[in-house]
């Protein structure tokens, strides 16, 4: 099963090597991992979608845990959770099939974003699911170009993946109070 | 006061009660070295960076303080690998402080550097490279914590050569501030409850007890368990001497070359008690058949190995020694039963033994060894057969008086870390207890020992072999010896060229008048006993088997 984590990382260097030399020593597969400062410079926060079953993902969270510059770990599947990952298609665009493909767009709520003489530049967010049907539907007009960042996630209504200064790291999350 | 990077490292040594390090200078660790010249700080020069390694791991081994290592950038940092993930594997405290090129040299293939905080970091508890002479003191603070406290580790410090000659203004910052590092300490009380309940229940209890019991000090709460419930307690490698070894109560050691009785009991038991123990594969063999009818619970103060190799039905996360004294409290005395006849009945019918043939036989240098120094002098060894005998045939009556490289298996370990004990137990008898081809991988040590006359007592039972490589080649690989034979060196005289006693023994009868020579000078000797060259080490679990499916 896939499971989503939020982690929050002391903002040092190096940080994102030792997370990412954990997952690959212990043979933990990572199906994407997205990361940024939070609005506490010091502070970056991961979301890492991990594939495993109970053993391995209690493994994963034990073994991050251990790492120093690991401050919390929020295993967020369970809940109500936001998600959103943003791909950049470049797409073949030949004037005439400009219009098929703005359609498409169109569906997607996509933007485009560049033109070129033979291509068009597509940017669309949402969940997994819909970028990989995005990504299905620009297929037949042939994609020079994709990237995508990853998924990053939030929970849902007040609960949060947050951090106060003294608390041990625990598993799962904080209500406000 | 202004200060310069590397005179803050010194204050911050002897603000920790830091009075030895073991080291080697080099280019990038010049400054550090002109503060060491005349700090309060004893300095011990090894003949190679992996010796310091060792030394510091020994010297941590036997002191419970932890050791400290130095080594300029480049080869001298990546020369203490070896010795640093050796430290990792078994949890031992150690902070080693490597020199590095300067700040604007780094990223840029530099003369000697190595990205050494990028090697080690899956074997370090934690690494640093301290960029700004203004964190140097915080940052050697945390190191010496997070190397002490909780699960212990090795980290390493490096420190590039600009930072070391940087001038400060150096003030003591405070307590260590680290929002990501908590280590678990008293466990919870209802998992305590629970493991108490099951150990008044269970009829057939056993101790599996191992280096976290000696690394918590926790001996004498293990010793207090057992007897209290009149529990057999079987040790790993590393636990040996957590639990005295002439204890009715003891079944010696389990695993790939332990007891049949230990591996018996567990096999047989109803209960597993783990305590300070990380369920590894030469304790383990066959996972499915290992203590398959039991219940388990696990005492460890790493909630990471709680069900990292076996499922545990009663995890108890703290420090062992707060645990079980926390168990200990609560427990009502089990009286005698017919599983302790039974576990008696099997050690009278499975005794550990060898037979003589007139030529020197290893088992037996080691049990005159343990006559001679009555089970009292502190035991290092190297790896390979001559330590799985070690580990037989020596009665260790106390915590940290057998020193051996456990989770990583490290050939030439045994003679620096002898050092390190040796220097931190300055009036007692200390054996490296090596094999001919362990020896010859640290041996330029012997210049050390010499050097500052550290009358360690090496005995190197010598087989001619790559002992326990030609065992399983013996017994896996049909007899075809590939490149085991060694043609060695006279040992005795290779002692001798470096200063010190060298003793060659070739019968048996000449086993006790060397030891007695050996014991009687207060000089390094090396004694070279030429042994029964295809000698095995038995009872042995073949790899993958169940732990009660013993050979010999």
């Amino acid at each position: 099963m896939r499971h989503t984590l939020a982690v929050l990382v002391e903002n040092n260097p190096g940080v994102l090597a030792r997370v990412a030399g954990l997952f690959s020593r212990r043979g933990f597969n990572i199906d994407s991992l997205a990361v940024g400062r939070t609005d506490n410079p010091t502070i970056s926060r991961m979301t890492i979608v991990v594939e495993g079953d109970a053993r391995v993902l209690e493994q994963v969270n034990k073994q991050l845990n251990k790492l120093v510059d690991v401050i919390k770990i929020s295993d967020i599947t369970a809940d109500e959770y936001v998600d959103r990952e943003l791909v950049l298609i470049k797409v073949n665009a030949d004037p005439a099939i400009r219009g098929e493909i703005m359609q498409v767009a169109d569906v997607f709520r996509a933007r485009i974003v560049d033109l070129g003489k033979k291509t068009l530049t597509l940017e669309c967010t949402g969940n997994d699911g819909k970028i990989n049907a995005f990504e299905e539907s620009l297929q037949p007009y042939g994609i020079k170009e994709l990237v995508r960042t990853g998924k990053i996630a939030m929970q849902r209504g007040s609960r949060y993946t947050g951090f106060s200064d003294g608390n041990p790291k625990v598993m799962g999350n904080r209500e406000e109070e | 006061m202004k200060k310069t990077g590397a005179q803050v490292l010194v204050e911050s040594l002897l603000a920790q009660g830091v009075d030895t390090i073991f080291g080697y200078p080099g280019g990038a660790a010049l400054p550090i070295y002109d503060a060491l010249y005349d700090a309060d700080i004893k300095h011990y020069l090894t003949r190679h960076e992996q010796g310091a390694a060792h030394a510091a791991d020994g010297y941590a081994r036997a002191s419970g303080k932890p050791g400290v290592c130095l080594a300029t950038s480049g080869p001298g940092a990546t020369n203490l690998v070896t010795g640093i993930a050796n430290a990792y594997m078994d949890s031992i405290p150690m902070v080693a402080f490597t020199g590095q090129v300067a700040t604007s040299l780094l990223g840029k293939d530099s003369f000697q550097e190595a990205d050494i905080t990028g090697i080690t970091l899956p074997i370090t508890k934690h690494n640093y490279m301290v960029k700004d002479v203004e964190e140097l003191g915080q940052t050697i603070k945390e190191a010496f914590h997070i190397a002490t406290t909780g699960r212990p580790g090795p980290v390493l410090v490096d420190v590039p050569k600009d930072v070391s000659s940087a001038v400060t203004e150096y003030e003591d910052s405070g307590p260590v501030h680290l929002p990501g590092y908590s280590p678990a300490c008293k466990p919870d009380p209802q998992q305590v409850s629970r493991a108490v309940r099951a150990i008044e229940e269970a009829e057939r209890p056993v101790i599996y007890a191992g280096g976290g019991v000696v690394n918590s000090g926790a001996h004498g709460e293990l010793k207090a368990l057992a007897e209290k419930m009149l529990m057999p307690v079987a040790t790993t490698l590393m636990g040996l001497g957590g639990f005295p070894g002439d204890h009715p109560l003891s079944v010696g050691m389990l695993g790939m070359h332990g007891s049949k009785y230990a591996n018996y009991a567990i096999s047989e038991c109803d209960l597993l008690v783990a305590v300070g123990v990380r369920f590894d594969d030469r304790v383990t063999g066959k996972l499915e058949s290992f203590a398959p009818n039991a219940r388990v619970i696990h005492i460890d103060i790493d909630p990471a190995e709680i069900g990292k190799n076996v499922r545990v039905d009663i995890p108890v996360v703290g420090d062992v020694k707060i645990c079980l004294k926390e168990i200990l409290e609560k427990l009502e005395p089990r009286v005698q039963s017919a599983w302790n006849g039974t576990i008696n009945k099997w050690k009278k019918e499975y005794p550990l033994g060898y037979t003589e043939n007139g030529r020197i036989k290893p088992q037996q240098v080691i049990q005159e060894i343990c006559k001679i120094t009555q089970g009292k002098a502190r035991i290092a060894t190297e790896v390979g057969q001559h330590q799985m005998w070690a580990a037989q045939y020596y009665t260790f009556s106390r915590p940290r008086s057998f020193i051996s490289s456990g989770g990583l298996g490290t050939m030439g370990f045994g003679f620096p870390a002898a050092i390190g004990v040796q220097v931190a137990c300055p009036g007692e008898t200390v054996f490296d207890i090596a094999g001919d081809g362990s020896f010859q991988m640290n041996i330029q040590e012997l210049a050390t020992v010499v050097n500052y006359n550290l009358p360690v007592k090496v005995a190197i039972l010598n087989n001619g072999y790559l002992g326990m490589v030609r065992q399983w080649q013996e017994l896996f690989f049909n007899r075809r010896y590939s490149y085991t034979e060694m043609n060695n060196p006279e040992f005795s005289k290779v002692a001798e060229a470096y200063g010190a006693v060298g003793i060659k023994i070739t019968s048996p009868s000449d086993i006790r008048p060397a030891l007695e020579h050996a014991l009687s000078v207060d000089r390094p000797v090396v004694m070279d006993f030429i042994t029964d060259p295809e000698e095995n080490v038995l009872p042995m679990v073949p790899p993958g088997e169940a732990i009660n499916k013993m050979l010999g």
